[in-house]
């Protein structure tokens, strides 16, 4: 008889109790996991931001464009690689609840920008060739049943009109970082309708990315762009692009701020299930402590039983929970309207955060029983009637 | 005091007679004890000197609140005196710490509580290997003692039985069983037979006469049950915390 044996019984003395304490634990774990999820997912932006690219945009608020002029004068800035810019076209396609971003980009230079958009070569020549094409992300391809050649009716509301795009070419996402729901096209293309029929918004882009030199010092790069056109009609602001989409986060941050305490809430939660399951186990096997005492036992030989008890209760439930968050976070995705969180997936570190949570918990609601234990004299241990 | 060797069987001493030392085992000198409650001091033994010869069993009587079972987890380590000391085969266990004075128990006593004190999840032959894992021996050597000590105590067919599958004299006896496994110089039993009936009480007493006649263990009971003081060598009375 070892006392892993004598543990693992008491584990399952009271299998209701213990049962409802696994429980209680995974579905805690398993909303701490979707939380965290979900907070990566808002976040998501920021971690694919590359760090050598930089945002240009309107000092004043994004929504205000810059004239396409500035491309060439941000090119000759020390330190800039290269340069493309992108429109926010926003619009709908068949349903305005299901969205996605609809960019339009340049097309010569965007891609060199974004490898992480990976496209297929013949795909994309086809789609530089065709003016109206468009490439999309294998998302949109799976959302809608897309494919080459398809018509995508898109009706504008940013740039009023029915807009109709061939897809032409549709590209993989590098990693589980990257947004595979875009939908890219040829900025030459809106503009040959805005001339025409907007021409008081032609030759204005949304934003601009630069791509700097690996010795090229960010900030600099970002005063020196700024400083071009200090005291223009459109003065511009400069970052880093993890910074830029940091911004768009802030307008949400309560939220995620939010989001974030609660899911350290749950985990005291989870401690509270245990440590009273503890509690109560150890108060009621007080007596056969004194008696282990009694016997000769040391404390560590109780706390590997007590904590011993505890851990197993804390892991199996939390094994249980993190389980269960993989069906849990794709049924919550699919709940979703569509494009809400375009990139959402269970990161490594939320498995790991899962498992710290369950170890912390097996260790800190042993604790207060041990204390007990170790506190209470043989013989009143003894007397303990449980 | 004879103590088993490893693989020497217990059946191989069964047969010696033993016999009372007259140089003392246990030497008692003025114990007392008291408990504090709020402000109150509470005493329960005044003064106590006596000793105890090895091979003896010795049977303590007296009223309820007289000081028997304080008296007895004294001497077993459970606890600590107010004042006075213990000397037992030469130590002076008063002077130990908690964690000595838990090995010291491991070694030198067994313990036999009226309620038996089994772990109820663990079976008969697990049971009697708790105090067996406190000692360097393998797991099939503590497998090995732990059956021959549920033989001994005449349960060596009930090895594999839960506490729940046995009577209360056979769970008695398992605990009887727990307290030789490590071939303890004391067995200390307090109110062995209160929640017996008399048959199984009548065969417990047995057991413990033969374990101190055989196998020379020194035991210190506490009882009400003059029936269960007649077993022993002598009887010692106590009331009001004192000797009598």
């Amino acid at each position: 008889m070892e006392l892993l044996r004598l543990l693992l019984r008491n584990a399952l003395r009271h299998k209701l109790r213990s049962v409802l304490t696994v429980l209680g634990v995974s579905i805690a774990v398993m909303a701490f996991a979707l939380l965290r999820t979900v907070v990566t997912a808002w976040h998501a932006g920021v971690d694919a931001s590359a760090a050598n690219r930089l945002i240009t945009r309107h000092a004043i608020s994004f929504v205000f464009p810059l004239p396409l002029a500035y491309k060439n004068r941000i090119e000759q800035v020390p330190g800039v690689e290269r340069v493309t810019y992108a429109v926010w076209f926003s619009g709908v396609y068949i349903d305005k609840n299901q969205f996605f971003a609809r960019l339009a980009v340049d097309s010569e230079t965007f891609f060199d920008l974004y490898p992480e958009f990976v496209i297929d070569k013949e795909q994309f020549e086809a789609f530089r060739r065709e003016r109206n094409a468009c490439v999309i992300g294998i998302d949109l391809v799976r959302r809608y049943n897309l494919k080459i050649g398809d018509i995508m009716n898109v009706e504008g509301d940013a740039f009023p009109g029915q807009w109709e795009f061939v897809v032409r070419a549709i590209y993989r996402p590098r990693d589980q970082t990257v947004d595979p729901a875009n939908m890219l096209f040829h900025y030459n293309y809106v503009q040959e309708r805005v001339r025409q029929e907007m021409p008081q918004r032609s030759g204005l882009v949304g934003w601009y990315i630069e791509r700097i030199s690996k010795s090229a010092n960010p900030a600099d790069v970002s005063e020196a762009v700024d400083g071009l056109f200090e005291n223009s009609h459109a003065e511009t602001k400069t970052e880093t692009e993890r910074a830029f989409q940091q911004n768009f986060l802030s307008s949400a941050s309560a939220v995620i701020t939010a989001m974030n305490v609660m899911s350290f809430v749950i985990i005291g939660i989870i401690l509270l299930v245990v440590g009273n399951t503890m509690i109560m186990s150890a108060r009621e096997r007080t007596h056969e402590y004194a008696v282990l005492k009694a016997l000769g036992f040391s404390w560590p030989q109780l706390f590997f039983l007590i904590a011993g008890e505890s851990f197993i209760l804390s892991l199996a439930g939390s094994a249980l929970g993190l389980l269960v968050t993989f069906p849990a976070v794709q049924g919550f995705r699919s709940a979703l309207p569509k494009g809400w969180f375009p990139i959402f997936y269970i990161k490594p570190e939320t498995i790991v955060f899962g498992c710290a949570a369950g170890l912390f918990v097996g260790l800190a609601a042993s604790i207060i029983p041990m204390r007990r234990i170790l506190n209470t004299r043989i013989v009143e241990g003894l007397r303990h009637v449980g | 005091m004879k103590r088993f060797a490893m693989g020497q069987k217990y059946t191989s001493a069964i047969h010696e007679v033993g016999s009372v030392t007259e140089r003392p085992f246990i030497e008692i000198r003025n114990l007392s004890k008291s408990y504090r409650r709020d402000s109150f001091e509470i005493p329960v033994l005044r003064n106590i000197s006596f000793v105890v010869a090895e091979g003896d069993f010795v049977a303590f009587m007296g009223p309820s609140g007289s000081g028997k079972t304080t008296l007895l987890n004294l001497i077993a380590g459970l606890d600590k005196p107010t004042e006075g000391r213990i000397l037992i085969a030469g130590t002076d266990i008063t002077e130990l710490n908690e964690t000595e004075l838990a090995v010291w128990r491991s070694r030198s006593v067994g313990f036999i509580f009226q309620f038996y004190n089994l772990i109820p999840v663990l079976t008969a032959v697990e049971n009697v290997e708790l105090p067996l894992m406190l000692t360097p021996l393998a797991k099939k050597e503590r497998r090995a003692h732990a059956e021959t000590a549920l033989r001994i105590v005449g349960l060596g067919d009930r090895t594999q039985h839960y506490p729940r599958q046995l009577s209360g004299g056979q769970e008695q006896r398992v605990a009887i069983a727990r307290a030789i496994a490590t071939d303890p110089a004391i067995l200390v039993a307090d109110e062995p037979t209160g929640d017996l009936d008399k048959a199984s009480a009548e065969e417990v007493l047995e057991l413990m006469d033969r374990l101190n006649r055989e196998l020379r263990k020194t035991i210190l009971m506490v009882t009400h049950d003059p029936r269960a003081a007649e077993k022993a060598r002598s009887v010692r009375n106590l009331e009001k915390g004192e000797l009598i």
